[in-house]
């Protein structure tokens, strides 16, 4: 009983603490003129984030997904993005592609055994 | 809201099974994972309550962990809003709801989509768009809670693999100026900066990277 109204408590503040950034991102919009600079500036921040998020998560993965080699992972991003340019920037066929790519490597090499 | 039960619900569909086993082994019930999926919306965060939940981290430090993978939601909200604004009229205030319903995937087809739409339309098309990402998503949890433990190793990873994989091709397809810069240099500098510091490796990313994109392409896309 307490260990999961101590778990919700660390949910709760989860939520809350994420609510922060979006609620204050709509404060501050209200004073940032879509066409000026400093909106360009945070658009460009915020692709950085993502882009660095997402890289981080394909290079240095926290969870089960490590157990995977690079060059796995690395080749199945490769064909989902050769797939991407190559039908005409679709998102289905890419993602589709890129998923039975890592799917099939994954399943002849077994990776070793979880930590 | 066809747009939306395409791809994007496919996705978090398979994506947040992956996060409902987790939520499992790392000993969450279901209701905190049903909670944790609708009210952080966001998987990084996400996976860093429960990653750390599991290691038995003190509140303030898991609750500091999950607000540096989630600063991301300032930018984002800070340049999305503003194209929501006309389409809200007079009820501003309910921007504060919509916007829990960001994530990376409405707001990468609402700024992919917005500049060809009436603003008075945009809310009526991003709406219904998270509302649609949110329920796979519930769903995705619930089922990983339950079944995530029977399907095959390969596939279970392949669901790990989908997120970062979908997120990077939906990146690529995100288009105008300074993005490209923005991109390819947040994209050296995350794997880079998290080597040195992981907890502060998105808000350096963010701030160098997007500053470093801004400069690099301030003329250009002034014109």
């Amino acid at each position: 009983m307490t260990a999961s109204a101590s778990a919700w408590v660390l949910v709760i503040g989860a939520i809350a603490a994420t609510y922060l950034w979006r609620g204050l991102g709509v404060a501050l919009s209200t004073w940032i003129d879509p066409d000026s600079a400093l909106f360009r500036w945070v658009t460009c921040v915020s692709y950085a984030m993502l882009a660095g998020l997402v890289a981080r998560m394909m290079v240095m993965p926290l969870g089960d997904l490590a157990t995977v080699s690079l060059a796995f992972r690395l080749a199945a991003l490769a064909c989902a993005f050769a797939v991407f340019f190559l039908a005409g920037r679709r998102v289905l066929p890419a993602v589709t592609v890129g998923f039975a790519v890592f799917v099939g490597l994954a399943a002849t090499a077994p990776p070793a055994l979880q930590p | 809201m066809l747009d939306a039960l395409g791809m994007p619900s496919l996705v978090l569909l398979a994506s947040m099974t992956g996060f409902g086993s987790l939520a499992r082994d790392a000993g969450l019930d279901l209701g905190m994972a049903l909670a944790t999926t609708a009210g952080v919306w966001g998987l990084p965060g996400q996976i860093a309550l429960a990653e750390l939940y599991a290691a038995g981290a003190g509140a303030f430090a898991v609750v500091l962990a999950v607000a540096l993978a989630n600063a991301r939601f300032l930018p984002m909200a800070v340049s999305f809003v503003p194209l929501l604004r006309q389409s809200a009229g007079r009820r501003r205030g309910w921007l504060y709801l919509w916007v829990q319903l960001m994530s990376i995937n409405s707001w990468a087809a609402g700024l992919r989509r917005f500049p060809d739409m009436p603003p008075r339309l945009r809310l009526h098309y991003f709406v219904p768009f998270a509302c649609v990402c949110m329920a796979a998503a519930l769903i995705g949890t619930t089922a990983g809670f339950f079944v995530l433990g029977s399907v095959p190793r390969p596939v279970a990873l392949g669901l790990l693999f989908l997120n970062p994989m979908f997120f990077a091709v939906l990146l690529a397809a995100l288009r105008g100026p300074g993005v490209a810069q923005a991109l390819l240099i947040g994209a050296v500098l995350g794997p880079a900066t998290f080597a040195l510091a992981p907890d502060w490796s998105l808000l350096l990313t963010g701030l160098f990277g997007g500053t470093l994109a801004f400069a690099l392409t301030g003329k250009a896309g002034a014109g």
